[in-house]
């Protein structure tokens, strides 16, 4: 079959078509310098202020879902067959504010104003999915949206009161959902698309089979999901990424598969994609999950990402490691699989060949005898890199402790189990005095490193005192252990 | 004068910020926003990878080969001027030619045809430099004797030493206040123009139109009337924009004149952190001495701070620190100095408070100690220092403070927050001795208006009113979100009485209003809704001089109200009436002025009068503490605070309520971390942690106490609104170092350094239970 050579998407009301598009090129940029709509406004350019966020639409299994993502690290090629949705596209045609919008301005929810798209963006998202959100709800939606002027009091009180303004059922995205299903039904070929600018190249696989030949032809392509460490390295370090093989789009790694005894995420499963099958299976993720950037990058972001990227401050793989996770690897038509641990070698450097991808992650269930908790430690509670990730798992039997898999990010140059300490805990009972020990053989496992986001002494004060932690949280007290969101 | 049928949108009420629609809907037009001219083309600063040495060659071989460059801007292309020193101390070269100062300083710009090419060209000059030894530490540049960028202040009253000795108490310590970036969502950026002749033309982002006019002027070596800079609108300066923009200006329009070319320069994010001033950072030391009732004797405190490489503003704003050194306080016998310090780092700059904060935070740390010290509540302490509601009490500057109101106002929010029974529960919570602490403070806030440089204390205004009664409003101050120009045109709108929507705001432009002064230090509506009201008065005054011929009635037989004019016993629509006094010929156009009356300042004495009046507020913050991770959250918030009779309550709220979670960010998340090299290493969103809306108090009660009016003539009676809640975000710093010092019994002042991050709250947490720094009260008087 031949390749296409474009990308074909909607924009807001427009069927658009690109020959022209590079590895490198973003879609805020399109947006801004190709198609005048100023409206999306490039704040920080690594998708963490959400003054460029827009709605993309893409056909899940024949369904149409919308999500928030930040145009200034969506790689524009990553489009095909999307519907994106900017401000532009938000009031009617007669004028008239949307009701979002309206709800804003009524509560002063603007000051320098330059933010407030990015917001209303956000809002209108978290809106079509909850038009009467509680304030905790409009507080996570809110993750990726920084604004510098207002105190965010004025806007939380818009989201709360935009349920009066109107209802999503009347909303434009709504009314011509059928349609706009369609015209992206109409987009899909099932083509390999390659696309170039200036000697920049794009590739979207036709199906998993094709992207596994097409890294054997291209085994030194950047592999690129949801580009949100990707995209940084071209808006951040000015690096090239051609060629770009794109995996996001591929319905074959977006698998969520659950059996009695594991759960297996492909390892094109976004953050917000695999919340609901993880908080079904272990309880104890959903409070970390959002705890993980913002909702844009959650919407965005891979899991598979996040661990083929080797980031000693990923915030999935500890909590992975501790469950007990393998990954498994495809290169061609080959597949091997390893625990997850030891796919991190060393600080950079990963068990990973050229032309071989992440294809999928198979996470055990726990027994009814396991303990498990996760801790994210850092500098701001939401949408910040971890100065400490801590996971346990830690399996009892009449009291004693089992088995215990115990895992920290930030503290090394790799995410890894604190072997120590797990040595220490096996064979005890499950007790203040066990944990203590078990907190006190830290120091043989890790050698943490000082840096803007923590002192080395920090990092371990706080990496053992998560030993305390699990320990008052799994024992009745009546005092609380953690700060209790109200 | 009230009347049955009112005017839409006048003082004294709740408006929206006139743009609102615009920015929800994405219309609000910012400066990478406007239409670029055909041929544009993208400036970008290529910058140093040292914090200090010496510049001996820059090889542009792989610069200038790079795809699409076009050409170099370098310090030779210089011809008029190359310094951009607000002050005219000639410390701040656009590009140095000697000696670099530090760590990603800007040596050169490229220009190039895209935005991409220019900024991956700029990575390739090849620099050429012999390393110095560098300190970007304040107490490590006053130990290395490195030089004062700008001269110290010190202000002086009563005899400290005495006083010192002689007090019952003294206790003596040391408090590390944190900087600050501005973070505003739009960076900086100008565009320029080329014009006819000499002419150049900017749309810029700035708080200082005329400055970056000047600035501009004195590069190209032109006068400034060729010069034009506009702004409509920034998003957000908060500082950041009074002085910083110059560089950006100036290289956009060299580009623009060389090349004959429009110039855009917009600096990604972390270049724009890295390369433009923050708040200053600073030590403080202090020595103060008091009684048995925490009454403070003698105050000695030594204000040192991180003022980067050249002076900038930290002349003004170290002078600011020491004038809010007493905050509320009355310090019977004082002796204030200053020590502005080089360092190696990027030359720090205004941000809302201008060095006041730093000043009262330190003053709220000694009311913390003392109390600590004496066992009694912090609040017990600083009422008892608040200076007199009655008047009389002197500053450390020799003006007299005879407006206080914060005694009926921190009476009011005790009781409205309930704050003497939840401190009690706190106390009782803490007891029970679990791993969540609480805390809870209450931190009163007097901050003094009017530029401290008496001579930016002037504004003008323009006023037309065209032959169809409408009306176009332009005025010296600039819009950066805080709804300046709603506020203006309320009080224009109420002057003529007619409806707010009749009024067309524009942007700032030199060309309408000259010699302007920065928006800043809060007084943009002081001073600009003045010149506004007064360029009213005088159009006003001609149509009452028309109508009393025209319809044969006495001046006070004129009347404007409700969109109608009455003169007599007619009665005429506003733009029936203004057509006729055009058909008359009256001059329906006026520049308005206004200079602030009372103020002077003599620095070489430490003497005057340095502010017209002052603003008050106060605040009451709970906090909760992980006393395993430091981690924290605020439970509630209460503040009152003072804008005297406002003109938008609902715009002035929302500044209180901003302020409030800006400075909280000030002293929690917010941290500047510069690596060995020099190198600050948090400089994007992603490593610079300002507040998020999960950051928020978990309960937020805001209220403008309005039953307070200024005692000055002030525009309508009103108060400036900008930087005085700024300081309110210290109740929660204080309630976070209560609840670390709970671990500890209260016997000992945590100490904690600012910002408090987790890692300091847990780290003091640490250090208590392990017995402490063993400071606090040297208790020489009683032993």
């Amino acid at each position: 079959m031949p390749h296409r050579p474009h990308i074909q998407f909607l924009l807001n009301g427009t069927t658009t078509r690109l020959s022209q598009v590079g590895a490198d090129d973003m879609l805020l940029d399109y947006l801004r310098d190709e198609r005048r709509l100023t409206g999306s406004k490039e704040g920080c350019a690594e998708g963490d202020c959400g003054a460029c966020t827009v709605l993309v639409g893409r056909l899940h299994q024949g369904v149409l879902r919308y999500e928030t993502v930040n145009a200034c690290i969506r790689l524009l090629a990553s489009l095909d067959g999307c519907h994106v949705v900017t401000i532009e596209h938000l009031s009617g045609t007669d004028g008239r504010l949307h009701p979002v919008q309206q709800a804003m301005v009524d509560f002063h929810g603007s000051q320098c104003g330059f933010c407030t798209p990015g917001f209303v963006m956000s809002l209108y998202a978290l809106w079509m999915k909850n038009a009467a959100p509680s304030e905790q709800q409009v507080e996570t939606a809110l993750q990726g949206n920084l604004c510098r002027c207002t105190g965010y009091e004025p806007i939380i009180r818009a989201a709360l009161a935009m349920t009066r303004y109107g209802s999503a059922s009347d909303d434009l995205l709504r009314v011509e959902r059928a349609s706009i299903t369609a015209s992206l039904q109409a987009l899909q070929d099932g083509k390999r698309v390659v696309v170039e600018n200036a000697g920049s190249q794009a590739i979207l696989p036709a199906d998993v089979d094709d992207l596994a030949q097409v890294l054997l032809e291209t085994p030194d392509a950047t592999i690129v999901a949801g580009a949100t460490d990707v995209g940084l390295w071209v808006t951040k370090m000015l690096r090239s990424i051609s060629p770009a093989v794109h995996v996001g789009h591929l319905e074959g790694l977006k698998q969520i598969t659950t059996t009695d005894g594991d759960l297996t995420l492909g390892a094109g499963v976004t953050y917000s994609e695999c919340e609901q099958a993880l908080g079904d299976a272990f309880p104890h993720i959903p409070e970390f999950w959002d705890r993980i950037a913002g909702w844009q990058v959650r919407n965005m972001g891979t899991v598979g990402g996040n661990i083929a990227n080797g980031s000693p401050i990923g915030d999935t793989p500890p909590l992975l490691i501790a469950l007990g996770a393998e990954i498994t690897l495809r290169h061609g038509k080959n597949s091997r699989t390893l625990p997850l641990e030891v796919f991190f070698i060393a600080y950079g450097k990963q068990d990973r060949a050229p032309g071989e991808f992440v294809h999928s992650i198979r996470i055990p269930r726990s027994g009814s005898e396991t303990l498990n908790a996760a801790y994210k430690i850092s500098k701001r509670r939401d949408e910040d890199i971890s100065s400490v990730c801590a996971a346990f798992n830690v399996t009892l039997r009449d009291g004693k402790i089992t088995a215990a898999r115990i895992a920290f990010g930030g503290m090394a140059a790799i995410p890894k189990r604190a072997k120590a300490s797990e040595a220490a805990l096996i064979g005890q009972q499950f007790s203040a005095a066990s944990l203590d020990a078990a907190a006190a053989a830290l120091p043989q496992d890790f050698t943490p490193l000082s840096d803007w986001r923590a002192g080395a002494d920090y990092r371990m004060k706080v990496s053992q005192n998560l030993f305390r932690r699990f320990y008052l949280e799994q024992s009745d007290s009546d005092q609380p252990v953690r700060l209790e969101r109200a | 004068m009230k009347t049955d049928v009112t005017i839409r949108g006048g003082v004294h009420t709740d408006l929206q910020h006139d743009s609102a629609a615009k920015h929800v809907t994405g219309r609000a037009t910012y400066t990478d926003d406007i239409n670029e001219p055909k041929g544009l083309i993208h400036a970008c600063l290529g910058v140093s990878d040292v914090a200090h040495g010496t510049l001996n060659a820059i090889d542009y071989t792989d610069v200038l080969a790079a795809p699409g460059v076009i050409g170099l801007i370098t310090a030779d292309d210089l011809t008029g001027s190359n310094d951009i020193s607000p002050t005219g101390r000639g410390d701040e070269p656009v590009f140095p030619t000697e000696t670099i100062q530090f760590h990603g300083q800007p040596l050169f710009a490229v220009v190039a045809e895209s935005r991409m090419q220019a900024r991956r060209a700029a990575e390739l000059a090849k620099i050429d430099v012999t390393p110095l030894p560098h300190i970007t530490d304040v107490s490590e540049a006053i130990a290395a004797d490195y030089p004062m960028v700008t001269e110290p202040l010190k202000l002086q009253r009563g005899d400290v030493e005495t006083a010192l000795k002689s007090a019952p108490h003294r206790l003596q310590g040391s408090m590390r206040i944190g900087g600050q970036d501005h973070m505003y969502l739009e960076g900086q950026i100008a565009m320029a123009v080329p014009g006819e002749d000499d002419e150049m033309l900017l749309h810029c982002s700035t708080q200082h139109p005329s400055e970056a006019q000047h600035m501009v002027a004195h590069a190209l070596g032109v006068p400034s009337n060729a010069v034009s800079v506009n702004v409509r609108r920034m998003g957000g300066g908060f500082g950041g924009k009074e002085s910083q923009m110059n560089l950006f200006c100036v290289v956009a329009a060299l580009a623009a004149r060389k090349w004959g070319r429009a110039v855009k320069i917009r600096p990604d994010r972390d270049q724009d952190m890295t390369a433009t001033g923050k708040r200053h950072d600073f030590v403080v030391d202090y020595d103060v001495s008091f009684d048995g009732d925490g009454r403070i004797h003698g105050f000695d405190g030594t204000y040192a701070a991180r003022c980067g490489f050249s002076a900038d503003l930290s002349g003004p704003v170290t002078d600011r620190a020491l004038f809010h050194a007493d905050n509320a306080y009355f310090y019977p016998h004082v002796r204030l100095v200053s020590k502005p310090m080089k360092t190696n780092t990027v030359s720090n700059t205004a941000f809302r408070g201008f060095g006041g904060p730093q000043g009262v935070i330190a003053a709220e740390r000694v009311m913390e100690e003392i109390a600590c010290v004496l066992g009694k509540d912090p609040l017990e302490v600083r009422k008892a220092n608040f200076y007199s509601a009655r008047g009389g009490d002197l500053t450390p500057y020799h003006q007299e403070v005879n407006d206080s109101i914060l005694d009926r106002l921190v009476g009011e929010l005790e009781d409205s927050s309930d704050y003497q029974a939840r401190r009690k529960a706190v106390l009782d919570y803490n007891a029970r001795g679990g791993i969540i602490r609480k805390g809870i403070a209450l931190t009163p806030v007097k901050f003094g208006i009017s530029f401290t440089a008496t001579w930016f204390n002037q504004a003008g205004a323009l006023i037309h009113i065209y032959n169809d009664g409408s009306i176009a409003l332009n005025h010296g101050g600039t819009e950066m979100g805080q709804g300046l120009n709603t506020k203006i045109a309320q009080v224009v709108a109420e002057a003529f009485q007619v409806d707010f929507d009749r009024i067309k705001i524009t942007k700032t432009t030199t060309e309408k209003v000259p010699n302007t002064s920065a928006t800043a230090a809060s007084s943009g509506t002081d001073l600009n809704g003045m010149a506004a009201l007064n360029a009213a008065e005088q159009i006003k005054a001609r149509l009452v001089k028309f109508a009393c011929e025209h319809w044969n009635v006495a001046p006070d037989g004129v009347r404007f109200a409700a969109n109608m004019v009455h003169a007599g016993a007619e009665s005429i629509p506003f733009d029936s009436f203004i057509k006729q006094a055009y058909m008359a010929r009256v001059q329906l156009s006026a520049t308005g002025f206004y200079k602030t009356p009372k103020i002077h300042w003599d620095r070489a004495a430490g003497k005057g009068t340095p502010f017209y009046y002052f603003a008050y507020g106060a605040s009451v913050s709970e906090v909760s503490i992980d006393t395993l991770t430091g981690e924290y959250q605020i439970e509630r918030s209460d503040v009152l605070h003072d804008v005297g009779l406002s003109l938008n309550p609902a715009l002035d709220l929302g500044q209180v309520e901003g302020a409030f979670i800006q400075g909280v960010g000030w002293l929690t998340t917010e941290e500047l971390w510069w690596d060995e090299a020099g190198r600050l290493r948090t400089h994007a969103p992603s490593t610079y942690k300002i507040p998020l809306a999960s950051d928020r108090p978990r309960e937020f009660n805001v209220k403008l106490a309005d039953w307070s009016q200024n005692r000055e003539r002030t525009i309508k009676r009103s108060k400036a609104v900008g930087e005085p809640p700024f300081m309110l975000g210290i109740s929660v710093f204080e309630a976070l170092s209560m609840a670390v010092a709970s671990v500890a019994d209260y016997r000992e002042c945590p100490r904690l350094d600012a910002p408090a991050t987790p890692e300091r709250v847990l780290m003091a947490v640490e250090r208590l239970r392990a017995g402490g720094t063993g400071q606090g009260d040297t208790g020489q008087a009683d032993g």
